[in-house]
């Protein structure tokens, strides 16, 4: 009995290597992309547009990167942070990818991150705001195609304290990315002359704004200017409408206020402004010929989260592109990228030293379903990568 | 803060109380009077407000949608109690837990399935779409206000069922001895069911009410467990009258925490929840 089994194992064993021998061969010939973004919870649509945008430039780049076939490794990270170090060393260690994409929540983004630079494994993250990420968190093997919490907010303060507003009142949830707005907010709209009479903060997820719309329209400021994201977005807008102070005092926010829940807050958020690196009403070719693709493979309109997923791709194809196809040329493939100018559909960027995008960061108005562009506020904004050491 | 802004956080106070009141309702019964511990409150505020979202969009109109939607929700907590937490009386708590925790995993996953991840939005009816004007630039929704009457008037009603209607005298003495009521020849499995399904319906007409205020969203029942448990814990787990005093204690704290000590307006509802429990361990008001 015992000699079977040891026959068996012997037999497995054998069997296994030569399966893992036939693996590593085709593994020399595809380049390994491993897809870690929601697919379920709060974030799931965020995540999915990213994977259709990376799989939409691989297909018109003939299904391939740097001239090999891609071979897909898809992670559902949950947005949950606490199983981020889990879900990504599975990917680097058992599925031995050359490239690590994602993610959405910056918390599970920087447990990657810390993976990613321990394992020396290319990153790139496709939606993260978290100013860490290209800060002093920065790591030759990081990159992002998407912005940094600073960048939108920073381009808000330089066009409000340009309007000649004086007196701004800020709200946000108590969590880095909001307070990371306010501060990127804070910093341009003081150094162009303006003042925050108020800054307000609330737990997150709570939402009930109404104690503050008093305290609002008490002060009687110039403007208010806030972040919130997602369903709290869409209910703040409507609080604020509904309490009659959108027509006496103008409400001002990173784009994450309106993008994607304009239908939720039901005309509450007609005409507002909001600044962000992707527009609806883009002039340029390449964004015309993106959104038409996108919209006939996926029967989905695009938004800023599948542009995001489509530069990823573009940044590693000119990166594995610079290292003649090879995934295993790293050094090669982070200079290719370092030095890459990508046509996205928001517009040319390079990226920073930090690697970060530094991109056109866009004033745009809501009319009716969409965030229409109305100018270029900051051209080539860079974010200032402050603590990064590289 | 002046004294026109005092009196209209006030106002956001209570209006707020009211509504977390309203919320906290169906658990108080569900919990207190059954024993269950059902964490899967907050998904039948979740169903209730998607309903309210599916309904609404069919018939054009909030109003049609809650009158469609209650007894849909009664016989939905009807059905769960006879298929599920029939069996559940005599076993321990922590099986409770599970079936309800899993209740909500479920829920979330067909709600996705279903009517899929996006937020949404329910309009107002028209004839309370409109606002009063407090200040010059501040005026307040009609809306709220009706939500504020409307739990006022479930507050009433809920009282005046389980303190003075013959059902209700049966409800109570099933809390306090299950076997004698059955001794006595009244089948208290009918009215556990009836209780049940009550407390789905409360839950399920809190979202349906809130839905227009606070957008429609996954996992947006999470948002209203904790805070529910801890007004019926805080007003006596059991008691009406105390879950409607937790309440508004609850709505002003954290009012008028998020205004006077910004920084800590994330614990003061669980500040005012311990001192409390240290002053009376049973809740404000007991059983009754």
């Amino acid at each position: 009995m015992k000699s079977t089994f040891k026959l068996a194992g012997n037999l497995a064993l054998t069997l296994a290597l030569a399966a893992a021998g036939i693996g590593a061969a085709n593994a020399a010939d595809k380049v390994k992309v491993g897809l870690m973004l929601p697919y379920t919870g709060t974030y799931a649509a965020l995540g999915t547009a990213i994977t259709n945008g990376f799989k939409q430039f691989v297909d018109e780049n003939g299904g391939k990167l740097g001239g090999r076939e891609v071979e897909y490794f898809t992670v559902d990270d949950e947005s949950n942070p606490a199983k981020a170090t889990e879900n990504a060393k599975k990917l680097v260690s058992r599925d031995k990818v050359d490239v690590l994409v994602g993610t959405v929540h910056s918390g599970v983004a920087l447990a990657m991150a810390k993976v990613a630079r321990d394992t020396k494994t290319l990153m790139i993250v496709p939606n993260a705001g978290a100013n860490e990420l290209t800060g002093p968190l920065c790591s030759p093997y990081i990159f992002r195609s998407s912005f940094s919490a600073w960048q939108p907010s920073y381009a808000m303060g330089e066009a409000l304290a340009k309007k000649g507003i004086k007196n701004v009142a800020t709200v946000t949830w108590k969590y880095s990315f909001g307070e990371e707005s306010v501060a990127g907010f804070k910093e341009a709209f003081e150094k162009g002359g303006g003042k925050l009479v108020k800054e307000m903060t609330l737990p997150f997820p709570n939402v009930e704004f109404q104690p503050f719309l008093t305290e609002i329209a008490a002060a009687k400021p110039d403007a208010v200017f806030v972040f919130f994201a997602g369903a709290g977005a869409a209910k703040f807008v409507a609080d604020y409408a509904a309490a009659g102070l959108k027509n006496s005092i103008p409400l001002y926010g990173p784009g994450f206020l309106t993008d994607g829940n304009l239908g939720a807050m039901g005309g509450a958020g007609e005409g507002l402004l909001t600044t962000l690196h992707y527009a609806d009403g883009l002039t340029h070719a390449k964004d015309a010929a993106f959104r038409t693709k996108y919209a006939t493979t996926y029967k989905l309109q695009p938004d800023v989260y599948a542009v995001q997923g489509y530069d990823a791709a573009q940044m590693y194809e000119a990166g594995l592109k610079a290292a003649g196809g090879d995934p295993e040329k790293q050094e090669e493939i982070i200079k290719g990228m370092e030095s890459a100018k990508i046509d996205s559909p928001r517009g040319a960027f390079t990226l920073s030293k930090a690697h970060n995008p530094v991109q056109d960061i866009y004033m745009r108005q809501v009319k009716g379903d969409q965030n229409v562009m109305l100018e270029v506020v900051s051209k080539g904004l860079e974010d200032p990568a402050r603590g990064c050491k590289m | 803060m002046d004294f026109a802004s005092f009196l209209i956080q006030t106002l956001n106070s209570l209006q707020y109380g009211l509504l977390l009141f309203l919320v906290a309702s169906g658990l108080t019964l569900v919990f207190g009077i059954m024993g269950i511990i059902n964490l899967a409150h907050g998904s039948f505020y979740m169903i209730g407000a998607y309903l309210a979202f599916v309904l609404t969009s069919a018939t054009g109109s909030l109003v049609l949608a809650v009158v469609l939607g209650i007894p849909l929700a009664l016989a939905f907590g009807a059905f769960l109690e006879w298929a599920l937490f029939s069996h559940l009386y005599k076993r321990d708590h922590l099986e409770q837990v599970l079936l309800t925790y899993g209740l909500i995993l479920i829920f979330e996953q067909l709600r996705s399935l279903l009517v899929g991840d996006d937020v949404h939005g329910v309009a107002i009816p028209a004839f309370l779409d409109a606002s009063i004007q407090l200040t010059e630039v501040m005026s307040y929704p009609v809306y709220r206000l009706a939500i504020s009457a409307i739990c006022i008037v479930l507050a009433v009603a809920l009282y005046y069922l389980i303190q003075r209607t013959r059902l209700g005298m049966m409800i109570r003495a099933g809390n306090d001895d299950r076997g004698m009521v059955e001794a006595l020849g009244i089948n208290i499995n009918m009215i556990y069911r009836v209780v049940f399904a009550l407390g789905v319906a409360l839950a399920a007409l809190a979202g349906m009410l809130a839905a227009p205020i606070s957008s429609v969203f996954p996992n947006m029942g999470s948002h209203v467990l904790i805070i529910s448990f801890v007004i019926v814990v805080i007003g006596g787990i059991g008691s009406v009258w105390g879950a409607l005093v937790a309440a508004l204690i609850v709505g002003f704290a954290d009012t008028f925490g998020k205004v006077l000590v910004p920084e800590l307006s994330g614990i003061v509802v669980y500040v005012v929840m311990a001192v409390v429990l240290l002053w009376r361990p049973e809740g404000i008001l007991k059983k009754g």
